[in-house]
Parts: C-alpha cells; sequence; structure tokens
C-alpha cells in the first residue's frame, strides 16, 4: 500500500529532468566559477598545499576515470592502481631512459594504457559485478610484484624504483615549480573533464549507459555490447594512465609499493564519495582522499584509519549519493529561494 | 486476387521456414513456417506459452533455433550477431518493457537511433563538427518520433518513474527510432483501457501507413488483432494450428479449442 501510494506519488509529480547529458556534468556558470576557484588557489596557499592540490587533481583524473567505466557502463574495477601504475612507469622510464619531454609522454602513456585497458576488458567480457570486481582486484594485488620482476629491471629499477626530474616552469615564466605543475596538472584535468562530458552525452555515451541499465535491449537496438564495453575499459584505463603518468612527475618518483591494491581502493573510496556517474563528483571524491586522512591524522595519530572509517561511515550515511546529492540539495534550495 | 497473392508471396519480406526451439525439454517452438509480406500487419496469437515471445527472440537472435531458418529479404538472419539485426530493419518491443530505466525518455529514443548512426569515441569526446551535425539532424528526427507518439510533455522524465503504459509507448518510440522495415510488437496492449486499446490499434495502421513499415502483432487482445491484422497466424504449444485472415482464423476449430481448452485448465 505505502509502496504503490509513493509510486503514485512519483508518477503522479512533474517529472525531472534527467537527460544523461544534464545529470553528469555541472551548469556553464557553476563550472566557471568552479574553474576560476581553482585558478586562483595556488596564489593563497604554501607551496606544500599547492602540490596537495595537485595530486588532488590528479587523483580527481583518475576517479574521473573510474567514474566514467561504473557511472558510465556500470562496470566495476578495483583494478584501477594497475593502469594508474602502467601511466607512471611509462611516463618515468621515456623521461628518464629516452629523454622524451615530459608533456609528450603523457598522450603515449594514454596510448598504452588504452591497449593494456581494452586487452584486460576482453576476458573481463565474460564477467560481471562482483567477478569482475574480483578480476580487477588481482589485477591490482600482482601489479607490484610484476613490476619488481627481475627481467624488466633494467627500465624499472626494481624494488628502488626510479626517480624523475621536476620540470621547470617553460619559456622562463616567473612562477615557482609547484605552481607551474599544478597549473600544467589543470589544464590536462579540464581537457580530460570536457572531453569525458562530450564522450557521455553523445552517441557512443548513450550506448555505454545503455548497455549498463540493459544489455539485451541495448544488443536489440543494434549496439555492440562487448566492443562498447571493451572500449570503456580502454578509455578509463587511458585516462588513469595520463593520472599516473602526472603522478610520477608530480611525485619525482615511482616504485612498485606506491602503485598497491590501497591506491585502487581510494579511487573507488573517492567515487563513491563524489557520487557515482556524477563527473564533477570526481574532484570532490579527490579532495576526500587526499585530505581526509590528514584530518583524521590531526584527530588522534595513533587511530588515525579509525578515525578516517568513522568519517567515511558518517558521510555515506548522511549522504549515500556523495557529492552529487549535496549539489542536488544545494540547487534545490536555490531554486526555492528564486522562485 | 489468387494471383496477386501468388505473386507477393514468391517475394515475402520474412520467411520464416521449419523454425524449432527446444529448451532442455520443452519444445517452445516446434517446426513453424510462415511468410511476412511487406506492408502487412501480421497478428500472433496464441494461448500462454504458446511460443509467441520464443519466436520475436528468435527473431532478435536472442535465442538460437535448433532447427529451421529465418529469412529476410531472400538472406538467413541466423548468421547475425544480435547487435547486426538493428541494421538489416527489425525492431521490436518486449512484453515486459526493457526500457534503459536510468535513461530519459528522450536519450532512451536517441539510443533507439544508435543502428542509423554513425560515430567513434575520439569525435565523440572532442565533438567535431560532423558529431555537431549529426546530433543536430539525430534532435530533429528524435523530436518527431515523440511528437508522433504524444510523449514530448515527457521527453525529460527518467523512463523507470513513468507509468507502465507511458514506458510501453516510450519502447514504441524507441524501436520506430530504428526506422524498421519490420516492427515486431509483443503484446503492446498491456495495461491500456478498451478505448486506448482502440487508440492504439488505430496508430498501429498508421504507422504500417505513414511510415510504411510491415508490422507483426503480438497480442492476446483478439479484438485488437482482429480488427487490426491483414493476416493471422496461430500457435499453440509451439505448433502453428492456423493461419489465414482474420475471420478464417478466428472461426478455426482447432484455434476455438486451444483457447476453450486453456480457459478450462
Ligand atoms: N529462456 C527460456 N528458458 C526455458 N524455457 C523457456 C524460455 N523462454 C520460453 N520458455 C518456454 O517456452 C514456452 C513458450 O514461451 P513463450 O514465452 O514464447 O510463450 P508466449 O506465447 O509468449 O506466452 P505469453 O502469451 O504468456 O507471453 C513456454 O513453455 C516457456 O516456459
Ligand atoms: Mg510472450
Amino acid at each position: 500500500m505505502m509502496v504503490d501510494a509513493s509510486r503514485k506519488a512519483i508518477s503522479d509529480a512533474p517529472p525531472s529532468d534527467a537527460d544523461a547529458a544534464r545529470t553528469m556534468r555541472l551548469g556553464t556558470g557553476t563550472s566557471l566559477v568552479i574553474l576560476l576557484l581553482l585558478l586562483v588557489a595556488p596564489l593563497l596557499v604554501k607551496n606544500f598545499i599547492v602540490f596537495q592540490l595537485t595530486t588532488v587533481l590528479i587523483y580527481g583524473i583518475a576517479i574521473l576515470a573510474l567514474n566514467i567505466l561504473t557511472g558510465g557502463s556500470g562496470q566495476f574495477s578495483l583494478g584501477q592502481s594497475a593502469f594508474y601504475a602502467l601511466g607512471a612507469y611509462t611516463s618515468a622510464i621515456l623521461i628518464e631512459h629516452a629523454g622524451v619531454n615530459y608533456a609528450l609522454t603523457l598522450p603515449i602513456s594514454g596510448i598504452v594504457c588504452f591497449a593494456a585497458g581494452f586487452l584486460f576488458g576482453l576476458p573481463a567480457l565474460r564477467l560481471s559485478g562482483v567477478y569482475l570486481a574480483l578480476a580487477t582486484f588481482a589485477l591490482a594485488v600482482a601489479t607490484p610484484q610484476l613490476l619488481k620482476l627481475g627481467a624488466l629491471e633494467p627500465w624499472t629499477g626494481g624494488v628502488q624504483g626510479l626517480v624523475v626530474d621536476k620540470p621547470d616552469a617553460p619559456f622562463g615564466l616567473p612562477v615557482s615549480q609547484d605552481a607551474w605543475l599544478y597549473y600544467f596538472t589543470l589544464a590536462i584535468a579540464v581537457a580530460i573533464y570536457i572531453a569525458s562530458v562530450n564522450l557521455l552525452s553523445s552517441r557512443s555515451g548513450r550506448a555505454m549507459m545503455a548497455i549498463r541499465d540493459n544489455e539485451i535491449a541495448a544488443s536489440a537496438m543494434g549496439i555492440n555490447v562487448a566492443l562498447y564495453k571493451t572500449l570503456t575499459f580502454g578509455v578509463s584505463a587511458a585516462i588513469t594512465g595520463i593520472a599516473g603518468g602526472l603522478g610520477a612527475i608530480a611525485v619525482q618518483f615511482v616504485a612498485p609499493d606506491s602503485f598497491t591494491i590501497q591506491l585502487a581502493i581510494a579511487l573507488f573510496l573517492g567515487m563513491v564519495v563524489g557520487g557515482v556517474g556524477w563527473l564533477p563528483g570526481s574532484l570532490v571524491g579527490a579532495a576526500f582522499i587526499v585530505f581526509i586522512p590528514n584530518v583524521a591524522e590531526s584527530i588522534s595519530k595513533g587511530l588515525s584509519g579509525a578515525v578516517f572509517g568513522v568519517l567515511l561511515l558518517v558521510v555515506i550515511f548522511l549522504v549515500p549519493d556523495g557529492a552529487r546529492q549535496v549539489a542536488q540539495a544545494c540547487r534545490s534550495v536555490i531554486g526555492r529561494r528564486k522562485g | 486476387m489468387t494471383e496477386d497473392r501468388l505473386a507477393q508471396s514468391h517475394n515475402p519480406l520474412l520467411s520464416v521456414r521449419d523454425l524449432s526451439v527446444a529448451f532442455g525439454g520443452i519444445v517452445a517452438l516446434n517446426g513453424v513456417s510462415f511468410d511476412m509480406q511487406r506492408g502487412h500487419i501480421l497478428g500472433l496469437i496464441g494461448p500462454n506459452g504458446a511460443g509467441k515471445t520464443t519466436l520475436f527472440n528468435c527473431l532478435s537472435r536472442l535465442y538460437q533455433p535448433s532447427k529451421g531458418d529465418i529469412l529476410m529479404e531472400g538472406a538467413s538472419i541466423l548468421t547475425r550477431p544480435p547487435y547486426r539485426i538493428a541494421e538489416i530493419g527489425i525492431s521490436r518491443t518486449f512484453q515486459n518493457v526493457a526500457l534503459f530505466p536510468n535513461l530519459s525518455v528522450i536519450d532512451n529514443v536517441r539510443v533507439g537511433t544508435h543502428s542509423r548512426s554513425n560515430g567513434n569515441i575520439v569525435s565523440d569526446s572532442l565533438k567535431l563538427g560532423q558529431v555537431r551535425r549529426a546530433e543536430a539532424a539525430l534532435e530533429r528526427k528524435v523530436d518527431e518520433i515523440l511528437g508522433y507518439l504524444g510523449l514530448r510533455g515527457v521527453a525529460h522524465a527518467v523512463a523507470a518513474e513513468l507509468p507502465f503504459v507511458t514506458q510501453k509507448r516510450v519502447e514504441l518510440a524507441r524501436a520506430l527510432a530504428a526506422e524498421p522495415k519490420i516492427l515486431l510488437l509483443d503484446e503492446p496492449a498491456g495495461g491500456l483501457n478498451h478505448d486506448e486499446v482502440h487508440g492504439l490499434g488505430e496508430l498501429i495502421r498508421r504507422i504500417r501507413k505513414e511510415r510504411e513499415m510491415t508490422v507483426l502483432l503480438v497480442e492476446h487482445h483478439m479484438g485488437l488483432v482482429m480488427s487490426t491484422a491483414d493476416h493471422v497466424v496461430a500457435l499453440n504449444f509451439g505448433r502453428k494450428i492456423a493461419e489465414g485472415t482474420p475471420s478464417q482464423v478466428q472461426s478455426d476449430p482447432q484455434v476455438i479449442e486451444a483457447y476453450l481448452g486453456n480457459k478450462n485448465r
């Protein structure tokens, strides 16, 4: 009875505006305000914080990549750390062993990771839901060990890893290395965000979301389900790889133990906190995984893990849909004020 | 008249030939054959479990027949994967509605155009000029279909939040967006009241005429089938028990028996 009544209430309510293109991004005005804030932020804080903000942007890119995979095509991955590592190592090796310009290594890392993601996506086609998550989990667990392999040591530096030079600002621009790196990362993040919004609101993106919602109906509409699932894996891996490459440049160091399953879990967590399928939430999720552990530590050094867990639970209980839910609430409050 | 029929039947749009499907011990279809003529509305009737939906699922390549063939314009469709059926002009609705529940109505219909458009992830991500032009053309087409079916008012609603009857209509819109030669409708009248069923019959005839489609209509609502279809095929327990004009099939003793026998069960 209750359920029926509430269903009726839903169907009588004015239809919510639910176009994929609109629900996954922010309006132009809000986007510009946020961009402006991101542009001035480094001017207001210390260099160390600028570095942390760069880290937020980099994780934001990686979470966005996961969001495309999970929010877009409905596939789960606990293995994003593997693609992040592959991107990081590809950039580091190209910079240190081949002397390639750091900026040029990023598209290469993207392409390498696209291929890896696409190939991993092929066998993963046979798996779905929990089983896919498990397979990607295995990938994440195996990655640090593969990076330590003796045969690869001449390139990877084995357990020691590789040190990467920090780039200076080009053209003699009067900004610190940290600030340059921040703006460089921001430019890439903005480009990737715009391309992702374009992708998800296009024919290809609709095909991905159709697969997420109903595979049988999708294939009846002419969508090659296997192709789009693997393509999405490839795209997600490519973007994660670019984030990894940026990470290597920012941290100036790659080593196998930087890319454990913990990283994959952090990215997954960031996606949930930001709101699955809501691309701007990726940035909020990234801020959460970068700053909240520090907050937890400042509350209790010995029990920082437990405090982090409690904070996470609070977020999940209060806003199960993450930052997206907060944004929606804000929008409806503002709408009511105006109306 | 008979000659005309004969000439037509040499060149059917779709031919189902001796089709059989089995699930373990259950024979869902057993040597079913019939032809669909271009521009006809073919009614497919039969009691529950007769095999109507199974036949649809063979046409969509969801089920692999154990025997027989299906020819579309003379070529077998059985070599095609399911996602390459829409492109040859076969589009369907589902008995229990299979929309994309989290997408808006308009996005559902846009997905319906997938087989009639091109694109790749690179040009889509960059939103190149050709992508913008294709989207603009698509918007006009989708808007026309929404208007045709009276769905403009709910265009931006989430599909899952709509009443069942509206969802069925959205599914029809999505199927039309694929510009099929053959439209497969699996119980489109489900959940409709008397007047609405009448309106649906008219709509199906209009679609056939104005959009030049051939329709395969599965329906339990006998009134709708009899008033809409040009030709009727009756199934029972996976076998074809009758075929002919609506009145011929309606008065066929085996058909009457099948429906009465079913009621007594
Ligand atoms: N995937 C399946 N696995 C096993 N049995 C199936 C499957 N699909 C259909 N059947 C069986 O095949 C027979 C025909 O089912 P089908 O759904 O085609 O009937 P129908 O004519 O569409 O009936 P209704 O009018 O109730 O929709 C039934 O006995 C059904 O149980
Ligand atoms: Mg059925």
